[in-house]
């Protein structure tokens, strides 16, 4: 083999890599630049869109802005409130559809599937035209928004704790029963634990969605904020450096959580 | 674990009433919200007197930005799916070791603002940034021509904001390929490329397609890159459907345009689950 040919094929072995690698590079720009922002000090100007001094203030003092962090603590209130309610009805429908048949099963999958097939826009104003028809559009805020962040979320966890429990080997339950285990104590002592990781990433995926939704939430929330309206308000302004900080914190604190769950399988799978 | 005959139900029941409630119905109060007098007002209340003309309407008022939302789309999703092809065949076939961590990088993004990430953009095309400066350098813009308002940073924004729900059906129909097929298309003296064309492609398919209709379908109906990115020139049907709906209270219409908006896109379903079946794409 030439030389030549020798290079030619070393570029060929690894240029897909090197560009799927550069595709990666272009997915985390623009959260480098939120990271780099959080430290802008533009208290001298009014330009947004340039980093202009490093300083620690807005770390320091990241409720600066006015309501920012009462729409931040709103977001986490109804994101947690959210997350518990689709993460339960949505585990118990996986086990529904996976463990157990009944009429409906086709048809539920396809209604489970649509929800994420939807564009937001179109799932946001039917839920207010629900909401207004029924007597309820005087009264947009905390409650419908809730039940719409529901109502998104249940279609995510059900398919990631699908996919978890299609993988599972029912030997294992079949082996705990064959030991006298109960069907109670074969669900917490061996199914769950299994199931466990499926479900703490449905959960997971369940409050950034909740926390990030922006198009459902504004058409159904009335007069209240959550963080991403807060956002939306202050864009056409300027936004505040703080809000960089939020979303910096954001992202740290769910990959470590990601990369947490994501170690944590892997150990069990090796053990 | 199949005892009881009636668990499956019991367990299914509260997410299904759930979504009934809150999903299902609400495109009935859709529907009815299009046939409304359009003379309606949210002070003197709406009936519903089916007015089909309200469609008519509609069409003839916004055909601009509905057009524009499903060209931007088509755009965008086009760009994925060879960004996001190289990207999933990467991880699929290249990456190794590393491939599972790359596909929770893959996902990262989604746990930063999608609204402060496309502020990022914004940041990142303004008229005296980085970007911009080195393409007029080049000569690729001109001194006083711009990359905000333009359809070109709406794309942008819609590709960036869209990436990962290409990617990852995408990855998981490849990384499903068996090996031995493409050491086989080699064996039997096929070129690398002609191995690609001929096995790993169309054995993708289903990605391709789940990949092409969860970017599209988004795509579509975004209008946060259109008004954070754009100017009022790349206005899209999202734009359109908010606006009437929360500033100006025309429901009649904007009940008439999401619910063309969600014809489209069903049509486009419809033809998906006949080439693929739904299973494939959950």
């Amino acid at each position: 083999m030439t030389g030549l040919q020798r290079a030619g094929r070393w570029i060929g072995e690894h240029l897909v890599l090197a560009l799927g690698l550069l595709v990666m590079v272009y997915m985390f720009v623009p959260i480098a630049v939120v990271m780099l922002m959080s430290f802008n000090d533009n208290s001298k100007s009014r330009n947004v869109y340039a980093f202009q001094d490093f300083t620690w203030s807005n770390w320091a003092h990241p409720c600066r802005p006015n309501g920012m962090c009462d729409a931040v603590v709103r977001s986490i209130e109804i994101g947690l409130l959210a997350t518990l309610v689709a993460t339960i009805l949505g585990s118990l429908a996986a086990f529904a559809l996976v463990r157990h048949d009944f009429v409906g099963r086709s048809a539920a999958n396809t209604v489970i599937f649509l929800p994420m097939a939807s564009p937001e826009i179109v799932m946001g104003s039917s839920l207010l035209a629900l909401f207004v028809a029924s007597g309820f559009g005087g009264r947009l805020g905390f409650v419908t928004i809730f039940i719409a962040h529901v109502m998104f979320c249940l279609s995510f966890v059900i398919v990631t704790v699908k996919a978890r429990l299609t993988g599972l080997d029912e030997n294992l339950e079949q082996a705990a029963m064959d030991l006298y285990a109960s069907e109670w104590t074969t669900f917490w002592r061996v199914t769950f634990p299994l199931v466990f990781p499926g479900v703490a990433a449905a959960a997971l995926l369940s409050f950034s969605l909740s926390f990030d939704d922006f198009i459902i939430t504004n058409l159904n929330a009335g007069q209240t904020v959550t963080f991403p309206m807060f956002v939306w308000g202050v864009a056409q302004r300027g936004i505040p450096m703080q809000v960089n900080v939020v979303g910096t914190v954001m992202f740290l604190i769910s990959m470590f959580l990601v990369l947490g769950n994501m170690l944590a399988t892997r150990k069990k799978v090796a053990a | 674990m199949r005892r009881g005959r009636f668990t499956g139900y019991w367990l299914m029941l509260p997410a299904a009433l759930w979504l009934a409630l809150f999903f299902v119905i609400p495109f009935y109060s859709l529907l009815a919200t299009s046939l409304y007098d359009p003379e309606g007002s949210v002070l003197t209340g709406y009936d519903v007197t089916y007015h089909f003309a309200n469609f008519v309407d509609a069409l003839d008022d916004f055909w601009e930005p509905l057009l524009r939302s499903l060209w931007y789309a088509a755009v965008a999703t086009a760009i994925c799916l060879v960004l996001g092809y190289v990207l999933a065949y990467a991880i699929a076939f290249k990456a190794g070791r590393w491939s599972s961590l790359l596909l929770v990088l893959v996902i990262a993004p989604f746990f930063t603002s999608f609204l402060i990430r496309t502020l990022s953009w914004k940041l990142i095309l303004a008229d005296d940034g980085f970007v911009v400066d080195t393409l007029q350098f080049l000569h690729v813009l001109g001194d006083d021509s711009r990359l905000l308002a333009t359809p070109v940073a709406v794309i942008a924004g819609l590709v960036y904001n869209f990436l990962p729900f290409m990617v990852l059906p995408l990855y998981a129909s490849l990384e499903k390929i068996d090996g031995r097929l493409i050491e086989a298309a080699g064996d039997l003296y096929a070129s690398p490329s002609r191995g690609f064309l001929k096995v790993t492609l169309p054995l993708s398919k289903p990605g391709v397609i789940a990949g092409t209709l969860l970017t599209f379908i988004p795509a579509a109906g975004d209008y946060i890159n259109a008004s954070l990115l754009g100017s009022p020139n790349q206005r899209m049907v999202g734009n359109v459907i908010q606006n009437l709906f929360t500033s100006t209270g025309d429901y009649a219409a904007a009940g008439a345009l999401s619910v063309i908006l969600m014809a489209i896109i069903v049509a486009m379903v419809m033809v998906y689950i006949r080439t693929a079946g739904t299973e494939e794409l959950v």
